[in-house]
C-alpha cells in the first residue's frame, strides 16, 4: 500500500514515520490534492502537535486555507440562498458544498472549486434567470457549446459571478443525456433532504450521495484529483455505514433501483484495494454480479490501479500515461455515442480555437 | 550538486537544491557558502530542481525549467537566467506554501533586537537600499520577504540579496568588498544579480527580530534625504495591500498586522544618495 494510503487509513502510524518517510508523505499528499485531508485527519485525532516542528508547519499552513476556503464556500451558499428566493421552491446541492452543508466529515479538510447544483429540468429556466439576476453569468457563449450543455450534457453551462469569480455548475440530472446509463433523477431529487436552516436547499439522501460520487468518479476522464475523489467515497462509504445499520442492503437495492450498479461495483472494489474500506464481504459478493466480464475487469484493475496511484513520481509507473489517456477515451465514449463524439472532438480542436480569436 | 543535490538551512526551511546547471552551481557555491549544510537524513521543506527540459532547442536557444518536486510553477526561462530563477523559485516555495506565517513583501533588516519593514513596489530601491544597510551594521532577514510569525516575531531568511540594472554597479562601487555574481541579462525586470549576505548574518538566521519601524522607501534622483512621519492606520492598509497572504489570514491576519503596526514607529522615506541615507538610518537607533 503506498504510503499515503497507508497514512490516511491510520494516521496514527505517521508519527512512526523518520524525517525522509514523512517528507515523502507531504509531497504525495500535496500531489494527491489530500494535504488538506490528511492535516484535517491529524487535526482531528490530536496528533498534529506530536510531529516535529518542520512537519507540522506544512500541516499548519495547509489548514490555513482549508479553513478561509471553507469560509469562503459557506458565504457563496448564503448568497445562492438570497438568490433563489421565492424563484424556485429549492435546489440540491452536490458534492463538496453538500458535504459541508450536511455536516459531514467528508467536508472538512477539503478544497472546494465550483458549486454543483441539481435542479428539476422544468426549474431549470427559472433558476437559471434567478442566478442570473444575482450577478452570475453564462459562459461558453457560442452555439455550439450552448447547445453541447444544454441539449446534449446534463447542465447549464458554467456560471461564473460578475465580482466573485466563484462558479456554479447548475445540473438536472447526474450523467448526460446522451450516455448509456440512465439513472432517473426524479427519483434524486424526491428523496433530496433539506439543510437545517436553509429553506431553499437541500442535499442528495445518503446513499444517492455515494451513488452519485461513485458515479461521478468512474465516468471521470481526469483523474489529477482522482485520488482525493476516491477518498471521498471512502469517508462516505466509512461515515454513512457507521451511522445507519440498514446502509449496505439499501445502497445496493439503490443502485439497482437507478442503473447504478456498474459504477457502484468499481467504487467499492477499488475503494477497498487502494483504501482498505472496510466492507463486508456478503456486499462485496452481491455488487460482485454487476462486475463486467473477466477481461473487461483485468482492463478496469490495470487502468484505475494505475491511475488512482500515478499522482506523484514515487508511486508511478511507466504505464501510467498510457492509462490515462485510455481512461480519458473511455470517459468519452461513454459520455455520448460514437458519431457524436467524432463530431464533438473535431469541433474542440478545429473550430474552436478559431472562435476563440474572433 | 547533480544528483543527490545540496541540502541546505536557509532560515526556518531546510531545502535540497539539485542542478546540473553551471551557472547554479558556481552561484550556489559563491553565494550558500556560509550557509549551513542540513544532513542527509533531515525532513526537507522543498525539493528544488533546476534542469535543461529535454527538448530540441536545446542546441538553439537553450532553456532552463524550475522544478518543486513534481511542479513547474513556471514557463522556462533562457538558459542565462538558471541563477536567477533559483532565487525567484525559492521565493516562489515561501509565498506558495508557508502560511505558517504571514508574509510580506517587503525588505527587512535589524540592529540591537528592532526590524526595519521597508515595504515598496518594484522599482523602489528598496533591494539597493537593503543592500547598503547590510554593508553597513544593519544585520540581513530578508530583500524581499518579511516573515511574521503569529506571535509578532519575525523570522529571517538571510538569504542573497538581489540586484538590478543599475545597482549592481551602485553597491559594487559602495562597498568593494561584497562579492555579487555574474550578472543574467535580458530578464523580466533586466539585467539582474545577487550579491552573498554577510556572514554575520547567515550565522544568526536562526535568531528573530521584533518589529520597530515600517519605512516606505523611494529614490529619486535629485531629492533631498527626509523621513516623513506617516500615520499607521494609513501604514496598516498599504502593508496589508503588500501582504502575499493576508486575505488568507482572515480575522487573526488583522490582529497580528495591527500588533506589527501599533510596535512601530511609521515613515516615508525619500533619497538620492546612499551615504546619507545611511546616516538617517542611524540615527534611528538614537532616537529608538
Amino acid at each position: 500500500m503506498i504510503l499515503l494510503a497507508r497514512a490516511l487509513n491510520n494516521p496514527a502510524s505517521v508519527l512512526e514515520l523518520d524525517a525522509t518517510a514523512l517528507d515523502l508523505l507531504i509531497r504525495q499528499a500535496r500531489a494527491a490534492n489530500l494535504l488538506p485531508r490528511l492535516a484535517e485527519l491529524l487535526h482531528a485525532q490530536n496528533l498534529l502537535d506530536q510531529l516535529p516542528q518542520a512537519a507540522r508547519a506544512h500541516f499548519s499552513a495547509i489548514r490555513v486555507i482549508t479553513e478561509k476556503q471553507h469560509q469562503a464556500l459557506r458565504w457563496e451558499i448564503n448568497r445562492i440562498q438570497d438568490a433563489l428566493k421565492d424563484a424556485v421552491p429549492a435546489v440540491i446541492l452536490l458534492k463538496g458544498a453538500a458535504y459541508v452543508m450536511a455536516d459531514l466529515p467528508t467536508g472538512r479538510g477539503r478544497f472546494f472549486g465550483d458549486v454543483d447544483l441539481l435542479v428539476p429540468k422544468a426549474q431549470l429556466n427559472a433558476t437559471e434567470a434567478a442566478l442570473m439576476l444575482a450577478g452570475w453569468i453564462s459562459t461558453h457563449h457560442d452555439a455550439y457549446y450552448q447547445r453541447y450543455y444544454r441539449d446534449w450534457m446534463h447542465e447549464l453551462p458554467p456560471m461564473i459571478h460578475l465580482t466573485r469569480k466563484t462558479v456554479l455548475d447548475v445540473h438536472h440530472t447526474i450523467l448526460p443525456e446522451t450516455a448509456r446509463l440512465h439513472p432517473d433523477a426524479q427519483k434524486l431529487i424526491d428523496a433530496a433532504i433539506p439543510v437545517p436552516g436553509y429553506a431553499k436547499l437541500k442535499v442528495l439522501a445518503p446513499v444517492d450521495m455515494l451513488l452519485h460520487s461513485a458515479t461521478h468518479l468512474f465516468h471521470e476522464g481526469e483523474f489529477d484529483k482522482g485520488l482525493r475523489d476516491l477518498n471521498d467515497l471512502d469517508s462516505l462509504l466509512r461515515h454513512f455505514s457507521r451511522q445507519q445499520p440498514d446502509f449496505w442492503p439499501r445502497l445496493l437495492a439503490r443502485a439497482a433501483e437507478l442503473d447504478l450498479t456498474r459504477p457502484l461495483y468499481y467504487a467499492l472494489r477499488y475503494s477497498a484495494r487502494i483504501l482498505a474500506t472496510p466492507i463486508p464481504p456478503e456486499v462485496l459478493q452481491t455488487a460482485q454480479q454487476h462486475a463486467p466480464n473477466t477481461f473487461l475487469l483485468w482492463l478496469m484493475d490495470a487502468l484505475f490501479e494505475r491511475v488512482f496511484q500515478a499522482f506523484h513520481t514515487s508511486c508511478e509507473g511507466p504505464l501510467s500515461g498510457i492509462a490515462r489517456y485510455l481512461l480519458f477515451v473511455r470517459s468519452h465514449w461513454l459520455k455520448m455515442p460514437f458519431p457524436m463524439l467524432v463530431r464533438h472532438l473535431f469541433h474542440k480542436a478545429f473550430v474552436s480555437p478559431k472562435d476563440a480569436t474572433t | 550538486m547533480r544528483h543527490a543535490g545540496i541540502r541546505l538551512r536557509t532560515g526556518p526551511f531546510t531545502v535540497r537544491i539539485r542542478s546540473a546547471i553551471p551557472s547554479v552551481v558556481e552561484g550556489v557555491a559563491q553565494l550558500y557558502a556560509d550557509f549551513p549544510i542540513a544532513p542527509d537524513d533531515a525532513f526537507i521543506d522543498f525539493h528544488i530542481e533546476l534542469a535543461v527540459p529535454q527538448w530540441l532547442r536545446h542546441w538553439f536557444h537553450p532553456q532552463v525549467q524550475f522544478w518543486h518536486d513534481d511542479y513547474a510553477p513556471f514557463l522556462p526561462l533562457p538558459l542565462d537566467q538558471a541563477y536567477p530563477m533559483l532565487e525567484w523559485g525559492m521565493n516562489w516555495c515561501v509565498t506558495a506554501h508557508a502560511h505558517q506565517y504571514l508574509l510580506v513583501h517587503a525588505a527587512v533588516v535589524e540592529q540591537q533586537g528592532r526590524a526595519v519593514i521597508l515595504p515598496a513596489p518594484p522599482g523602489s530601491g528598496k533591494s539597493t537600499l537593503c543592500a547598503a544597510l547590510v554593508n553597513r551594521g544593519w544585520r540581513l532577514l530578508s530583500d524581499e520577504l518579511t516573515m511574521i510569525r503569529s506571535d509578532g516575531k519575525i523570522v529571517p531568511l538571510a538569504r542573497p540579496v538581489s540586484l538590478k540594472n543599475a545597482s549592481i554597479d551602485i553597491i559594487r562601487q559602495f562597498e568593494p568588498s561584497a562579492l555579487i555574481n555574474r550578472a543574467s541579462h535580458d530578464t523580466a525586470k533586466g539585467t539582474v544579480a545577487h550579491m552573498k549576505p554577510p556572514t554575520d548574518a547567515v550565522l544568526r538566521a536562526q535568531e528573530t527580530a521584533d518589529p520597530g519601524w515600517i519605512i516606505f522607501p523611494k529614490y529619486t534622483a535629485g531629492a533631498i534625504t527626509e523621513l516623513h512621519a506617516r500615520p499607521r492606520a494609513e501604514t496598516f492598509m498599504q502593508l496589508a495591500n503588500n501582504a502575499f497572504n493576508y486575505t488568507l489570514h482572515g480575522a487573526r491576519g488583522f490582529s497580528l498586522l495591527e500588533n506589527v503596526v501599533s510596535a512601530s514607529t511609521c515613515y516615508d522615506f525619500t533619497y538620492s544618495n546612499l551615504d546619507e541615507a545611511m546616516q538617517t538610518f542611524n540615527h534611528l537607533l538614537e532616537y529608538a
